[in-house]
């Protein structure tokens, strides 16, 4: 079966994901996408031409809300989860531009 | 060796809705941090984001206003990249198909003629939040995360800073004219990047081009187009290649800057996004909203100057901003002066708004008030310089332009009998000019008229003074 991934596509994927694998995850994962992709090729035998590209699979359209405010949480509530917070702020690590 | 700059800007603008685009938090501006959240635009696992009715009119009224083909269907995707700032580690958009493409603004260069500069396409996203640099950490408010956005990106058209300029101050106006949002720069609720690229002349492909990000007022769009410029210029000179790459605009210092490691992060990763169905709109829809278009800036000035004869710098200013032209009717309505109306909101009003830092309803005088002074001034009964004096007053207190001049004795004075005895005491007072004036040194002309209003504590009507100044000296 042809190589639609390389094992440097996967790395490149894992660094964008914030992943790391050590050589022998990103063995097996660069084997198992091409596995899928192949599989997923066979869609290719289908003849779609008049078809319009799907994004959704269900018949449902243009679902929205009225513009109204309402009560959000507390900022007590907001940070609850966070590990580290400073005056009602989330506190990461430095990020610089 | 010259060159040319290729221009192209993409600005994003915060929608003015009341509440965000996904969820029900309100969308207000200025909240004590992390107040304005809940569990979607926390980006908590398990919500579900419902899309904010305003959000489509809004854009599809930017689209129309802005000349664009709206699509009948659009899609949002998500973008994935990993920032503080964004608690889902991917923002909501729209890729492949935006929901307002192809549409234009006519700018105005500086020798008057007319430039029509593309407009690719007009998207809907969610802006991200706001983060607050320290000292060993970054402190991050959620706030603005989920507020409306609209990102309107315009072809590589432009081709100085100063249409770039324009270009932007153009866009303002109009969106401000459809009431989608009060871009405010300074503030944030409109931002602009700019791609910048040179060539040797107009025939030449284009360049590389640099993304500058962070420019938040319209002089310094100018100055950071015009920075890079030079820089690219100066790389090309002295043999270097320019890299494809994104740029930190510094509004202290002036330059910008590179922002290495930034390599991966246009590796977005873009798919439709699954929470959110997509959007497809009725031909009834649109056509509802192209009904509801208000006159804009273009329409209203060719207007303003056929239907009031007011020239074409007189007419500009009064479209600049929507509520110019809406007081300037108003006015115009209750004291048919079109061009001394005009003035007037240009010289008083505009002072007395500079001053206060208020909008033009919210000064203290009314359009109908205005409109009666320029009248009393008409109708001879007051002077122009008294008329400041009512103007100041009124905008003070309110009152009637009329019941103040009634009241404190402003009523011109035109009188023969007494300005003659006014006029004749200024003389009187002024020999030495007064031969002089008599020599035939017309300049002095002025010094009388102003030492005669002086004595006649700015009420004597200078239509009457000047020919008895004249009699007398003759
Ligand atoms: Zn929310």
């Amino acid at each position: 079966m042809s190589q639609t991934v390389s094992k440097k596509d996967v790395l490149h994927i894992a660094t964008l994901a914030r992943l790391k694998f050590d050589d022998e995850q990103a063995e097996r994962f660069t084997n198992d996408l091409n596995n899928i992709l192949g599989y997923i090729d066979k869609l290719n035998e289908l003849n779609t031409d008049n078809i319009e590209p799907t994004s959704h699979a269900l018949d449902i359209y243009t679902v929205t809300r009225p513009d109204k405010a309402e009560a959000s949480l507390s900022n007590e509530d907001a940070i609850r989860n966070a590990p580290q917070s400073e005056n009602g702020m989330f506190r990461v690590p430095k990020v610089i531009e | 060796m010259s060159y040319e700059p290729v221009i192209g800007l993409e600005v994003h603008v915060q929608m003015s809705t009341d509440s965000k685009i996904f969820c029900t938090c309100s969308n207000k501006f200025g909240a004590e941090p992390n107040t304005n959240v809940c569990p979607v635009c926390l980006g908590m696992p398990g919500v579900l984001p419902v899309l904010n009715e305003k959000v489509v009119e809004y854009t599809v009224k930017a689209g129309l206003a802005l000349n664009c083909q709206i699509r009948s269907k659009s899609v949002f995707a998500r973008k994935n990249y990993f920032y503080p700032d964004l608690p889902k580690a991917y923002q909501i958009s729209q890729y492949e198909l935006p929901i307002c493409e192809h549409g234009y603004i006519d700018i105005e260069l500086e020798d008057g003629t007319q430039k029509r500069i593309g407009i690719t396409r007009i998207h809907i996203e969610e802006d991200a939040g706001k983060l607050n640099h320290e000292a060993g950490c970054s402190l991050v408010d959620l706030n603005r995360t989920g507020t409306p956005l609209m990102e309107i990106v315009s072809e590589p058209d432009l081709r100085s800073a100063e249409e770039a300029k324009a270009y932007l101050m153009k866009l303002k106006t109009i969106l401000e004219y459809v009431e989608v949002s009060d871009c405010n720069m300074e503030e944030g609720s409109m931002r602009c990047d700019a791609n910048v690229s040179i060539r040797p002349d107009s025939n030449a492909p284009f360049g590389t081009r640099a993304e500058i990000k962070n420019v938040n007022s319209f002089r310094n769009v100018e100055r950071a187009i015009k920075y890079e410029q030079k820089r690219q210029e100066k790389v090309l000179n002295e043999g270097g290649k320019i890299v494809q790459e994104t740029r930190l605009f510094n509004a202290d210092t002036g330059i910008t800057a590179s922002m290495r490691g930034k390599e991966d992060a246009h590796d977005y990763r873009y798919f439709p996004d699954p929470d959110l169905v997509p959007i497809v709109l009725e031909d009834k829809f649109i056509d509802d909203l192209k009904a509801w278009m208000p006159e804009l800036p273009d329409a209203k000035l060719a207007r303003f100057m056929s239907e009031y004869g007011l020239s074409g710098m007189d007419a500009d200013f009064l479209v600049s901003a929507k509520a110019y032209g809406q007081y300037f009717e108003q006015a115009v309505k209750a004291h048919n002066n079109p061009k001394a109306v005009c003035n007037w909101i240009m010289g008083e009003l505009m002072r007395r708004l500079n001053d206060k830092q208020c909008t033009i309803f919210e000064a203290g005088i009314s359009p109908e008030n205005l409109a009666e002074i320029v009248k009393l001034i008409d109708e001879g009964k007051i002077s122009g310089n008294i008329a400041k004096q009512v103007f100041d007053e009124t905008a003070e207190t309110g009152k009637k332009p009329a019941d103040i001049v009634a009241e404190k004795g402003l009523v011109q004075n035109s009188n023969e009998d007494e300005l003659e005895a006014i006029v004749k005491q200024v003389l009187d007072a002024n020999p030495a000019e007064t031969e002089r004036f008599k020599g035939g040194e017309v300049k002095l002309q002025g010094f009388f008229m102003g030492q005669i209003m002086k004595a006649s504590k700015g009420k004597a009507n200078p239509a009457v003074v000047a020919p008895l100044l004249k009699k007398l000296t003759s």
